[in-house]
């Protein structure tokens, strides 16, 4: 047996170490199987955590009732009770972060934004046929729906 | 029956093993081990789709792309709300024009007016990530970018993930795309910042109408639990054997 | 929206009817070009093989130059993979975390094995021819046959024992090794049809004899592309010598030899007939259990890719060139046409796979239609487009010819086994 047949064999397992070399430098310490399954649960455990520190954007109503009780309470007995204020108003998290920045809110009085509710589609026994609606072109065309009516408490006529 | 001493030995050895190790056990858990290992005993996310209660204004999706940081005019979404209309003549219209970002606010579904007396049936099915007990993206994933966590949620490691599009490809529900910004796979996650932290998901909480609701199937007090569990809800596609998560009330045969 | 934040797969994908949103032609040219290229690599290799471990001594000729070429065609199977990766920069990952459950993981690992074998092969077969050339070049001045020199000693990598009982040990090594390759030059590619077999979602993926259609396809353009090579060299070594020499050179003078062709061409037809009755097999019976996507694949197959599949792929990339090989009195010009429209053929067989598998929504209610880009206008589109695939499908012969100064694979005299 020549020793040179097995200079090939030198480079493979060469490359091999080079491969769990890399890994020792390259792959982060926490990764691995975290879990009962290597089909599912083989990852680097860190991203879990990072997935939870992603910054939250919408609030939530109660944080907004913090400052603007008067608008919140209208709003609560209305029937729009159930839309959440940055539905409208735009998120006050970041990037803008309301409270901090009281300049900051995207705020929408948009006619397209009532339309998406209140747009009339005649669908059988659809919940969306319940809700009051308008034919666009027949109901004051190009004008904002918030002159007449007031969003916080729909019953209500701005004057 | 003769109980010899080997007998014996092996009985007190096992049965003194049987009270040690549970307790070593626990003892060679890192926290992250333990929490995780607690974490799985009581969380199972899942979500409700109450279709019946669905109007189709797209709050959803809108909460969902500012709240996720997905670009909003890019044509991807990780929530969308289809609209299926069935006519009186039996042909089954569905759409999703921008994955009902902007609601739906007219009868019309790809430049076709549908006479409103021809409707035979209508309605809105919302779609997000089914985050599958067997979720067939994480097992084509070839590097573990993808995963399940012990709560059921998939997730996505961006810094790992090299953008072969292969668990775009294994997605029964076409959940998943490529982020425009980040360059990687990108899909649903049931906003899991937020339901860590106690919160509802972006599109639970802008939903007016109670159409989308989380659950946690481990909590048996859970309102929305009790109705999974009690009530008749279907699921998406489940032929393909990726047990999802997501369920829907007042599904219909045309839904796709 | 940023400027540069366009979602991958807009560009080239237009919707019809119904279709999910997040749908998009996300697989495109680049992923054709894979199973394109790793099958010619895989079937190079096997044609060389058949020399090397059956003894077909009849193709020996043709058998050196496929074992370099597939060498050559070998980087050039990764190429498109990292052209279509969207973090070409992680490209080594599946090598350090590999999670096995996925058909791409074995990618980087299969690869490297086969690599491994083709280089030892090839190493081992001409070993010798690189002891006697650092021999030969030892203390002959120039800056050029200096540097030759360097290539040469590395290429020995230090074995320049060219005794009798060495060269055999050479020999029975390569041969083993020839013989191990087979089986992994199937599995490289095998499992590149598993990658799309495998994929449930998929309705036209989906099926358990994906691996061995694109085996058998891969052989016979793997083949296909060697006599054509091979045909094409010696045709023009011939014509310079002609040129040349005048009639002196009349005596070594025998063009591509008729003798080859017609042996590897019998071997093209068999692996040809393997892979059409396998792909009608699988035809039939998705026709026959209609399953519920049938009515989508149906309107595909027989309506919206009808020109791609029955026309281009089946009648003009096998029906044809198989008339054409088989009816008797062939010429060389007629056995270049065939072997062309073989090649088409398999790289129809291939987009209709991969283009074609996603020509239908998730939703089996709509279509997407690919648009390939042509003019570049951003690197995606370059990558993604016609100059990506041009580029992956010049490289092999570029790598062959800068192979070919050092391994001379086209000379007779060398190499023998």
């Amino acid at each position: 047996m020549k020793r040179h047949v097995l200079h090939p064999l030198w480079v493979a397992i060469g490359l091999v170490g080079l491969i769990f070399l890399a890994r020792l430098f390259v792959v982060p310490d926490d990764f691995g199987v975290h879990g009962d399954s290597f089909t599912y649960n083989y990852h680097r455990l860190s991203n879990v955590q990072e997935w939870q520190e992603f910054p939250v954007k919408y609030q939530g109503r109660d944080s907004c009732a913090e400052c603007h009780k008067d608008n919140v309470r209208t709003q609560r007995r209305g029937p729009h009770k159930r839309i959440q204020c940055e539905n409208c108003h735009g998120p006050s998290g970041p990037p803008g972060n309301h409270p901090d920045n009281e300049e900051y809110l995207p705020l929408n009085k948009e006619r397209d934004l009532c339309m998406r509710c209140h747009a009339s589609l005649e669908y059988p026994d659809a919940a969306r046929s319940e809700l009051p609606a308008i034919h666009d072109r027949r109901h004051k065309r190009r004008r904002e729906c918030v002159e007449c009516h007031n969003p916080h408490d729909p019953r209500e006529d701005v004057e | 029956m003769s109980c010899s001493r080997r007998d014996f030995l092996k009985d007190a050895v096992s049965g003194a093993a049987a009270t040690v190790l549970p307790l070593s056990a626990f003892t060679f858990l890192t926290t992250d081990e333990a929490k995780a290992a607690i974490a799985e005993a009581t969380v199972r996310w899942a979500f409700l789709v109450d279709t019946t209660k669905c109007v189709g204004c797209g709050l959803c999706v809108k909460a969902c792309k500012n709240e996720n940081e997905i670009p909003y005019d890019a044509p991807v979404t990780r929530t969308w709300v289809e609209r299926y209309v069935v006519t009186k003549d039996g042909r089954t219209l569905a759409d999703s024009p921008n994955g009902g970002r902007d609601g739906f606010t007219t009868g019309t579904i790809r430049g076709e007016e549908i006479d409103p007396e021809n409707v035979a049936k209508a309605f809105f099915v919302p779609k997000l990530c089914n985050q599958c007990d067997n979720p067939a993206c994480v097992q084509v994933c070839p590097v573990g970018a993808t995963y399940q966590t012990h709560d059921g949620v998939v997730l996505i490691d961006r810094e790992w993930c090299i953008g072969c599009g292969y668990c775009i490809m294994a997605c029964p529900y076409g959940v998943r795309f490529f982020h425009p910004e980040h360059k990687v796979a990108d899909k649903c996650n049931f906003c899991y910042h937020r339901i860590t932290k106690g919160m509802q998901p972006a599109c639970v909480d802008s939903c007016a109408f109670g159409a989308r609701r989380i659950a946690n199937l481990r909590d048996p007090d859970d309102p929305v639990t009790q109705i999974i569990t009690t009530e008749r809800v279907a699921v998406l596609k489940d032929e393909y054997g990726t047990k999802p998560h997501v369920f829907y009330i007042g599904l219909d045969a045309s839904v796709r | 929206m940023s400027q540069d934040a366009i979602v991958h797969g807009v560009e080239w994908t237009v919707k019809e009817l119904f279709v999910y949103p997040n749908e998009f032609i996300y697989w495109s040219i680049q992923i054709v070009m894979y199973p394109y290229m790793t099958g010619l690599v895989a079937g190079a290799f096997v044609l060389s093989s058949l020399y090397h471990v059956f003894g077909q001594k009849d193709l020996k000729e043709i058998a050196q130059f496929s074992l370099v070429f597939s060498l050559a065609l070998l980087p050039v199977a990764a190429l498109p993979l990292l052209l279509h990766l969207q973090q070409p920069l992680r490209a080594m990952e599946p090598l350090l975390t590999p999670h096995f459950t996925s058909a791409i993981a074995a990618f980087g690992i299969v690869f490297t094995v086969y690599g491994l074998i083709v280089v030892s092969e090839i190493w081992f077969i001409y070993r010798e021819y690189f002891v006697h050339q650092l021999e030969a070049l030892r203390g002959v001045p120039g800056f050029w046959n200096a540097q030759r020199r360097i290539a040469y000693t590395v290429l020995t990598y230090g074995a320049r024992d060219v005794s009798e009982e060495a060269v055999i040990v050479d020999h029975k090594a390569a041969k083993i090794l020839a013989a191990i390759g087979i089986p992994v030059a199937c599995f490289l590619h095998g499992y590149a049809g598993f990658i799309f077999g495998s994929v449930k979602a998929n309705a036209l993926w989906m099926s358990p004899l994906m691996p061995v259609i694109f085996i058998m396809s891969a052989v016979v353009s793997g083949i296909a592309l060697c006599m054509l090579t091979y045909i094409v060299i010696m045709e023009w070594q011939a014509f310079r010598k002609r040129r040349q020499g005048g009639a002196q050179a009349a005596g070594d003078l025998k063009g591509a030899e008729k003798e080859i062709i017609s042996k590897a061409s019998r071997y093209l037809l068999g692996f040809l007939i393997a892979a059409i009755s396998l792909e009608l097999l699988d035809l039939i019976f998705r026709g026959y259990t209609a399953m519920k996507s049938w009515d989508i694949l149906r309107s595909v197959m027989y309506g919206k890719d009808f020109i791609n599949i029955f026309v281009l792929q089946y009648t003009l990339g096998n029906l044809v060139p198989f008339v054409l090989l088989i009816l008797p009195g062939r010429t060389i010009k007629r056995t270049v046409v065939a072997l062309l429209l073989v090649l088409f053929g398999v790289f129809m067989m291939r987009w209709n796979v991969v283009i074609g598998g996603q020509a239908f929504s998730l939703s089996f209610a709509g279509y997407m239609h690919y648009h390939i880009p042509v003019i570049p206008h951003s690197l995606e589109t370059f990558k993604e487009g016609v100059f990506g695939a041009l580029t992956v499908i010049a490289t092999p012969f570029v790598l062959f010819w800068l192979i070919n100064k050092f391994v001379p694979s086209l000379r007779r005299d060398i190499g023998e086994v």
